[in-house]
């Protein structure tokens, strides 16, 4: 899975970035849509769709989870990839090339290089996701760690046999992160200068412009158009109106500003750590910043349940705090505050990830530039960086919206009485089997995600045109 | 580092306005781990008694760990949930309150409640075998554990052992036929290389499809395709007629330990085991209603009458954890 998500995703994205053929700028955003759909959507719906076809192998085996996977976790590095790619100055392929390497070759000597923090943060943040995809594999049948974790808990109820094998997990996912700062090393990844040339795209013909776009059209197939086709003759067959709008309003509404505010608050709290690792390269910073990413690796139930207790915990302290001042009682558990907490627990790994290969891209020399110009401190971030980043900072925000978006366990778990949101609703049908009905707030969760991919999109075009 | 504490006051501020406030109304507060066809009966039961029914809906244990770390500050009256074994790990961990209603011991039959009042059973449904119209005569079905028999090699659907339902199955088979010939039955199902599925509607699908011949699955699961497709070419046996009965779980609701709204909350689980909420479970979710007095839906009672195995449903809870032992050890993924 994770092999196949880095090459179809740095594929891909060297694809859009540095090519032109037909419907090229169409896929250079249409890619990213995958993205709008949360796996366990397009688990049910994949298997929907070929569970009873005769002519294909068992969707159920090895295969029918990795397609899955793969087509839902590449844009994670396709997004990261791309930026990348557009970040580098095109005068450093043009040196490469002159120096008699080719195309693909100097791609694999220059351009790839660069791109790698980005690539491997990407493919990092996709094979975490899918250690902690709970959902997807107990769909098909099989059986991972993830899902023994959740099975020994909530099969025998045995708590701490659950919490030594999520330790296992986390043991996993920091592995993961070491392997990636360890083949970093200590190399620092130079930028172009300010108003260096962008790549220059080379125009593809015949025949190997009809395979990149024959490429790039089936995997936006397989990854988004079918599953949406499918979903939509679903919802039709069930009656699209049926009296739902009115729920459905408030749903949608609900979702946006949830995830909304959860995207705000952890791009903060991201960009706040990755400054601190830039500023303060002690050991102690580095590993704590670590650390604090590793939720991401861990499934959401697990985060839900594992955030009770200190909530729980801020709840008597809170209540014997307020009984002083007088003041009415209050919880934190079940609380928009404490949703947001699991959240960050959950993503920060997304926004740090991402703001700091992006922090690591901008080189030292600017800073000390800017600081012998009078620039620095608060002011070296607001003028030198938060303008380069920007597109960063962009991309982070709409990962972390379509990621709360469809985040289900921790919402489900630690959300007020009366608030539901478009995954909740899904679950609530797909758990008793109701596929169909489950396809309209389906389709309501991938339009909504839809709305911030084009935003962002569009604002990273911009700022690299 | 001044700067920040505008921000910092900003952050508390905002956190402030997120936290949510407690306060006690005349409500019912209901943890409902059970997702389907029980709106119309709070509704029903709202209009009658002004009483405003307010629902969180989740999965059984993450709600139980909820309501454990809320502890006696929890708004929560009522836990509803699916599965006995559910219902007993709740009372066992302490989340529950035992109510003397002679009402509910009226309504709800003495084996599909909790021996010691703290929780009843609401909907009653019977897991039982499940075979193609096309390819299998009635005939050659008995138990579950004929379906071990060599005949349905490769002709077997299950869903995976760590699915609640099945839990409880083999947990009721470890009652009743203690665990080394329960561990036999199991062996048997596991050497017929079943195919596995999740989600009981999808084995009830494969059949249909000729992908297998017998499966294991919910009554009401059939009961909804049947209502959708009267031509589904998949019948239902009734399992160990011969013996204790098929097997039968319910969904059962019982009122918190630190309900804030107790007698709210006994007035609400009284109504719902009443004929009139009854007919209503009934006919939504197409389960058996759990009151002798009301009737279950056309379909279902188009099946006819059949033994239920008239074990406690609580064995479920008692003997889950042995069952989920059991499923690792015979490689019954």
């Amino acid at each position: 899975m994770g092999a196949g998500s880095l090459l179809l995703g740095t594929g891909l994205a060297w694809l859009v970035s540095a090519y032109r053929f037909p419907g090229s700028s169409l896929f250079a955003w249409a890619l990213v849509l995958p993205l709008a759909l949360p796996a366990y959507v397009m688990g049910f719906v994949l298997l929907g769709f070929f569970e009873f076809s005769a002519w294909l192998p068992d969707v159920r085996g090895w295969w029918g989870v990795t397609l899955t996977m793969t087509l839902v976790y590449y844009p994670y590095v396709f997004v990261l990839a791309r930026a990348a790619f557009q970040e580098q100055a095109s005068s450093l392929m043009e040196a490469a090339r002159s120096l008699g390497r080719s195309r693909p070759r100097a791609f694999l000597a220059v351009a790839l290089p660069l791109a790698r923090p980005a690539i491997v943060a990407g493919a990092a943040l996709a094979m975490m996701e899918a250690l902690a995809d709970l959902g997807t594999v107990s769909l098909f049948g099989h059986r991972t760690l993830t899902e023994t974790v959740y099975r020994t808990w909530a099969g025998m109820f045995d708590r701490i046999a659950a919490t030594q094998l999520a330790s296992l997990l986390l043991v996993g996912a920091f592995a993961l992160l070491v392997i990636e700062r360890a083949t970093r090393g200590a190399r620092h990844f130079l930028n172009r200068p300010r108003g260096g040339r962008q790549l220059v795209n080379v125009t593809l013909e015949g025949g190997s412009a009809v395979a990149a776009t024959a490429a790039c059209a089936a995997v936006l197939a397989l990854g988004f158009v079918l599953p949406v086709a499918q979903l939509v003759v679903w919802a039709w067959s069930r009656g699209l109106a049926a009296g739902m709008a009115q729920t459905f309003t408030t749903l949608l509404i609900d979702t946006a500003w949830l995830a909304g505010g959860a995207a705000i608050v952890i791009t903060l709290v991201g960009l706040a750590l990755a400054y601190a690792r830039r500023l303060d390269r002690s050991r102690l910073t580095q590993l704590a910043t670590e650390f604090s990413a590793m939720g991401y690796a861990v499934p959401g139930a697990v985060i839900a349940v594992g955030t009770l207790g200190p909530l729980a915990f801020a709840d008597r302290a809170l209540a014997s705090a307020l009984r002083t001042i007088g003041v009415g009682d209050v919880l934190l558990t079940g609380s928009v505050a404490g949703i947001l907490f699991a959240y960050l627990v959950r993503f920060l790994a997304v926004a740090l990830q991402g703001l700091d290969a992006a922090l690591v891209r901008i080189p030292r020399s600017m800073d000390e530039a800017a600081q012998s110009l009078g620039v620095a401190g608060r002011r070296l971030l607001g003028r030198v960086h938060l303008p380069m980043l920007r597109g960063s900072l962009g991309a982070t925000m709409l990962l972390l919206w379509v990621e709360t978006m469809k985040e289900l366990p921790a919402t489900l778990l630690l959300r007020p009485i009366g608030l539901k949101t478009l995954a909740i609703e899904i679950w609530e049908r797909t758990s008793e089997s109701l596929w169909e009905e489950a396809a309209l707030p389906a389709l309501a969760l991938v339009l909504v995600g839809l709305i911030p991919l084009l935003v962002v999109t569009r604002l990273t075009r911009r700022t690299s045109g | 580092m001044t700067p920040w504490l505008p921000a910092l006051l900003v952050a508390v501020a905002f956190t402030a306005a997120l936290v949510s406030p407690l306060v006690a109304a005349d409500e019912v507060v209901v943890y409902s781990a059970r997702h389907y066809g029980q709106e119309p009966a709070f509704e029903a039961f709202t209009n009658q008694t002004g009483i405003a029914v307010k629902v969180l809906t989740g999965d059984a244990g993450p709600l139980f760990e909820r309501l454990k770390a809320e502890g006696g500050r929890s708004p929560a009256d009522v836990l509803l949930t699916v599965d006995a074994g559910n219902l007993w790990n709740a009372a066992r961990a302490g989340l529950l309150s035992p109510v003397t209603s002679t009402t509910l011991a009226g309504n709800v039959p003495a084996h599909l409640r909790d021996p010691e009042n703290k929780w009843f059973g609401l909907t009653v449904r019977a897991r039982t075998i499940m075979y193609s119209t096309k390819k299998v005569a009635p005939a050659e079905l008995s138990t579950y554990e004929a379906l071990g028999d060599p005949k349905w090699k490769g002709r077997l659907c299950l869903r995976s052992s760590g699915y609640i339902y099945n839990q409880s199955l083999v947990a009721t088979l470890i009652k009743r036929h203690g665990e080394p010939r329960t561990e036999a039955i199991l062996k048997g199902w596991v050497a017929n290389d079943p195919k596995l599925i999740q989600g009981d509607t999808k084995i009830l699908e494969a059949i249909a499809a000729g992908q297998c011949d017998v499966g294991i699955a919910n009554s009401y699961y059939l009961a909804r395709l049947l209502a959708k497709d009267p031509n589904v070419p998949v019948g239902i046996f009734w399992a160990n007629q011969q013996i204790h009965g098929t097997h039968v779980n319910v969904s059962g609701a019982g009122v918190t330990a630190h309900a804030r709204n107790r007698a709210s909350a006994i007035r609400f689980l009284e109504f719902l085991s009443s004929v009139e909420a009854q007919q209503m479970f009934a006919t939504q979710s197409m389960e058996f209603p759990v009151n002798p007095k009301a009737e279950a839906h056309p379909i279902v009672r188009s099946w006819g009458s059949f033994r239920q195995d008239d074990i406690n449903v609580a064995s479920a809870g008692e003997f889950q954890a042995a069952a989920t032992r059991l499923s690792d050890r015979v490689g019954y993924r």
